[in-house]
Order: C-alpha cells, then structure tokens, then sequence
C-alpha cells in the first residue's frame, strides 16, 4: 500500500540532493493510511461516547443524531469512579516511579564504575527482570505474607521490582559514558560518595532518567493485569475501572459509557504527550538504537 | 560540563587521582560504596526473585482457597494440566500469538518508517498519529476493535458498503483466524513504537553510502534490501525482541477482545493464568505461570543472542 509510491520515485541523480524527489502522492497516501486506520477506530470511540444508550447498543459509525457527550461523561465520572479511579492510579505511580529511578540510578552508578566478575554477575542478574515475566501468582501470596496484600504498597513494591531492571540498564550504560574525572574533582575537594552521587551524577542523568520515566509511566498507569491480581476489588486505579465497568453485567453493551470512559482515561497521557511529544519521541528513540 | 573543563583541568584531575591511587590506602572500590546496591538488590529480591522462586515451590504443591493447609503433590499439576491438553494448548497459543505479533508488529512498523520517512509537516503530523495507540490502554484499545469487530460491527459495515452486499463476519468467532486478528490488534497498538525505531534507524545511515547506490543506479528495492535494511540490524534486534517477549506476556488486549475464545483458540497462558487464579486453584496458577517463566527464560537469551550475532556479521 505505502510501497507504492515509494517504488515509483525515480532516484534523483544531478546536484546534491540526498533526499528523493519530492512525490506529491507521498502526502496522499500517508494521510489516507492515518484516516483508515486511526481515524476509524478514533472516530467510533468519539461518536459512540456521544450516543444516548439505544443508538449505542450497536456500534457503527454513524453520528449521533443529537450529541450527549457530556452527559456520558457527567455519568462515568459519577457511577465509574473515575475520579477515585485516577487519584489511585498515580498513587501507585508516582511512589513507584520514583523509587525505582532512585534506587535504580544508586545502583547503576557502582555497577558502572567498579569492574570484576562478582559486579557482572550482579548487574546480569539485576538486569534480567526485563525479559522475565514476573511471577504473578506467588508475589500475591509473598504480599499476604508480608501483610501487604491490596495495599498500594504492596503495588508499589511489585512494580519497582517489575521495572527496577529496566532503569538498572537504561542507566548503568549511560554512567558508562560520563568521565570519570567529573567526580575525581569533587573527590579530591572532600566530597563524600554520597554527596558526589547527589551533586554530580544525578544532575548528569537527568536525560536518561526521562526517557525512563516516559517508558515506566506508560506501563504503570496501563497496567491491568497485575493490579487485577494485587489489588483488584480494594484498590481504584483507571484500568481496573474501566475493566469493571465494562465486565459488570450492569453496563454489558453500554458502549457509550465505556467509550466515554476510554476517552476520560486516556486524556491525561494523550495530553501530556501532545504537549511534549518532541521529547518524549527523541527520549523513546534514543535509548533503543546503538 | 565537560566541555567547561580545559585538556589541562583533565590532566591535573588525572594526576591527583593517580596520586591517590598510589598514595593513600583507601583505593578507587571505596569511591563506589557497596551499599549504594543494598536497596535495589532488597527490593529485586523480595519482589521479583522470591515470589519466582516461590513458582518453583508452589508448582508442585495443592495450594488452593478450597483449603487451608498445603501439601506437596510433586508433578500432579503438570501432569492434569498435560492430559487434559490445557498445558500444551495455552503454550501453542502464546507461542504463536507472540511470533504473530512480532512479524505484524514489525512490518507495519518498518512500512510507515519508510512511508513517512522524509521530514515534512505532514509526515511529523501522522507521526505523532500513529504514536497514540501506543500511549492508550491496550484494555481499551482491546474494547475499541471488540466493537468494530463485531458481526454487526463497523469493519463489517465498510466492508459491506464497499461490496455492496452484507458483509457479517465473525472477526472474533472463529477457532482459526481470531488469534491473526487478536494479533493484528495487538500491533495496531504498538505499531507506532516500532515506527518510531525504525526512523531513527534510518536517520543514523549515512547519506553518502545511499547516495553512492544511487549513482551506482541502484533501484529504491536494491537500496533498501542491500543497504538500508542490512544497516536497520540494531533497530531490528531491539524491535523484534521486545515485541516477542513482550506479547508472550500479553493479557489485556485479548481480555478485552475474546477472554481466550472461541473455544481457548485465544487463550494466553496469562489469560489462563487469571482466569485460573480467579477459581481458587492457586498451585495450577502457579504451574503456568512457571510455564511461561521457563518458556521465555528458554527463548529470550538465544534469540537475543542470534540477533546481536546478526549484527556483528555487518
């Protein structure tokens, strides 16, 4: 479909232009491919959330013969507990997030600069978390244990140890890259680890520490699956919302509270990422290609 | 700051801390304190290495909310879930759904970096488009095609009006093909994150190389599949695995679009897993979840290793 008009680009040979010649087709088709299959779903997300309940029952994309959107809105707000829903969601969010970049970004630091067998043993072990699955089943009866069961802490605790590895190895490449000679000069002034630590690498991290953060809010504030076992029926967060509301036999085929619902939930990050999406993609992009 | 320090600032540095090294007793190991691992460490055991351990131990055990006490069953789970083919049947799904996904994922991936390569305001705009799905709930974007899937449903709607006549296809009914479509959601989700690799691969090859096929009147095809695609090799190898890994450890968005049906042709070993769990018998919970944990252990390091092997061939 998009190969096409690729194809058909003849390779501009005179001058110094790099680029192919400029297609007007190009435009065409990328702007086709985005209304076909973004626009689609998009549009029956919107125009569904502002159908009254009969009209909703079978989703098409017709418009709603007389818009209700907020009205829909006004109603999941209230019986969704949506509100509840999203201060509960960054309740577990932020602690989590900032104590894996905390800790994280410690321990990277020493796995960074000290070499030996024992330090890659550690760091291939710390590290392994990001391709092995969580084991779901027993971390809820650990969690019983400790007494942590459907407690945000408990949550908490559970995505830290998820996502740790990711900002393990995100960072340790980068403290890689940073002279050691930056923190020799504070050494030799007196400067306690610590404080070298605190003063002089975690200002230089920030760069790295914001791609990670993009990365793990996208996944904490998404996450349905181990909340559904963590702290499913105690604790609100958004997803598990949404997961009810559209699972109880209460609201089965109201479609248009769930798409109301679909569309409250996401605002928060879709409107985050609209107003920094240049760095959010640059952060994204610049960890993964090496 | 860096670039702040003068050659000379460096050098002074450099011998003060060689002088160190030499002079004092305390050498360079205690600059980087142990203890700056402890807490991490702490919280990577208990939260992530006991509970996995504890899948080695509750596997073979009859934990389950019918009782109170557990007792050692040794390979009983395995052995139910083997005869009754739920074992098998759940590792197949995932397996295919997760190799599905990868080779969806990546080719919608790879066709809109080459499609919206060129930096102009309308591509930057559909860019950002496509990076959407990717920032939603993947439950929610599980709901969205549930409703546009629908026999009834809106894709069955177009595909009608393009045809002119009824179009009613069960996208989600079918033993056979649901698990393509499962998994063509899936990458519409991610699609745009591959993308977005992609183009910044593209962006690191060097122009004079393609510039030098092209005097070489190599065509767009010879180009890309000589050079372009060779050169992709690290956005490949990061593409592929995530992607992989990633779905085999997928839940929401069949969840949200078949609950593993029709007939557990969709059913993930997480979806069993859940809906397991949710019946009370924990230790068979627990089986497949040690499952899942061997099956992408056993996958995960060959294959990353095969990729990277891949690009060191270049």
């Amino acid at each position: 479909m998009s190969a096409a008009p690729i194809l058909s680009t003849k390779p501009e040979l005179s001058g110094k232009t790099v680029r192919r010649a400029k297609v007007p087709v190009q435009p065409i088709v990328a702007v086709l491919a985005a209304v076909l299959l973004l626009g689609v779903p998009f549009w029956l997300v919107i125009s569904t959330a502002g159908k009254n309940q009969a009209e909703a029952l079978n989703p098409n994309l017709n418009a709603p013969s007389q818009w209700q959107l907020f009205e829909n809105f006004g109603q999941v707000f209230s019986e969704g507990r949506m509100l509840t829903g999203f201060f509960g969601s960054l309740l577990v969010m932020v602690p989590a997030v900032f104590g894996v970049l905390i800790l994280g970004s410690m321990a990277a630091w020493v796995l960074g600069r000290r070499g030996g067998k024992g330090m890659a043993v550690i760091y291939a072990v710390a590290i392994s978390g990001i391709v092995l699955p969580p084991a779901v089943v027993t971390i809820v009866l650990l969690l019983r244990q400790l007494g942590l069961a459907g407690t945000a802490v408990g949550m908490i605790g559970v995505y830290m140890g998820m996502y740790l590895s990711t900002v393990i190895f995100f960072v340790t490449g980068f403290v890689r890259t940073i002279p050691p000679e930056l923190e020799e000069a504070a050494r030799v002034d007196g400067a306690s680890p610590l404080k070298v630590f605190l003063k002089i690498i975690l200002p230089l991290l920030v760069p790295v520490l914001a791609t990670a953060t993009i990365l793990i809010c996208l996944y904490i504030w998404n996450d349905v699956f181990y909340a559904l076992f963590v702290v499913g029926g105690r604790l609100d967060t958004l997803p598990l919302n949404l997961y009810q509301v559209a699972s109880s036999g209460l609201y089965l085929q109201n479609w248009h509270l769930i798409f109301a619902y679909i569309t409250l939930m996401s605002l928060p990050l879709l409107i985050t990422f609209v107003v920094a999406q240049r760095k959010i993609i640059s952060g994204i992009t610049s960890g993964a290609v090496k | 700051m860096t670039a702040v320090m003068s050659p000379q600032d460096v050098s002074r540095v450099e011998d003060t801390s060689k002088a160190r090294r030499h002079g004092g007793k305390r050498g360079g190991k205690n600059d980087h304190p142990l203890w700056f691992l402890i807490p991490a460490l702490a919280v990577l055991v208990v939260f992530f290495f006991i509970p996995t351990l504890f899948n080695f131990i509750y596997a073979f055990t009859n934990w389950s909310s019918f009782k109170s006490a557990i007792g050692f069953t040794g390979l009983d789970n395995f052995i139910t879930l083997f005869n009754s083919g739920t074992l098998l049947n759940a590792l197949r799904v995932t397996l295919v759904y997760a190799v599905l996904v990868a080779i969806f994922q990546n080719l919608f991936g790879l066709v809109l970096a080459l499609l919206l390569e060129r930096d102009t305001r309308v591509n930057r705009a559909v860019r950002v488009a496509f990076f959407i799905p990717v920032i939603m709930s993947a439950l929610a974007v599980g709901y969205i095609f549930q409703a546009l899937l629908k026999p009834e449903g809106a894709l069955n709607g177009i595909l009608s009006f393009l045809t002119g006549n009824h179009v009613s296809i069960a996208w989600l009914g079918d033993t056979t093909w649901t698990i393509v479509v499962v998994a063509l959601v899936h990458a519409w989700k991610w699609m745009g994150l591959s993308m977005l690799i992609y183009l910044a691969g593209l962006k690191t090859i060097n122009d004079d190389v393609l510039e030098a096929a092209r005097l070489d009147g190599a065509s767009w095809w010879t180009t890309f599949r000589e050079i372009r695609f060779p050169l992709l090799a690290p956005a490949v190898t990061f593409n592929v695995a995530t992607a992989l890994l990633g779905s085999m450890n997928g839940f929401d968005v069949v969840q949200a679009t078949t609950e593993g049906g029709p007939g557990g042709s969709t059913e993930l070993l997480n979806i069993f897993i859940f809906r397991t769990f949710g019946q009370g018998l924990f230790a068979q919970a627990t089986t497949m979840s040690l499952v899942l944990f061997l099956a992408v252990a056993i996958l995960a390091f060959p294959l990353i290793r095969m990729l990277r092997k891949r690009e060191d061939v270049l």
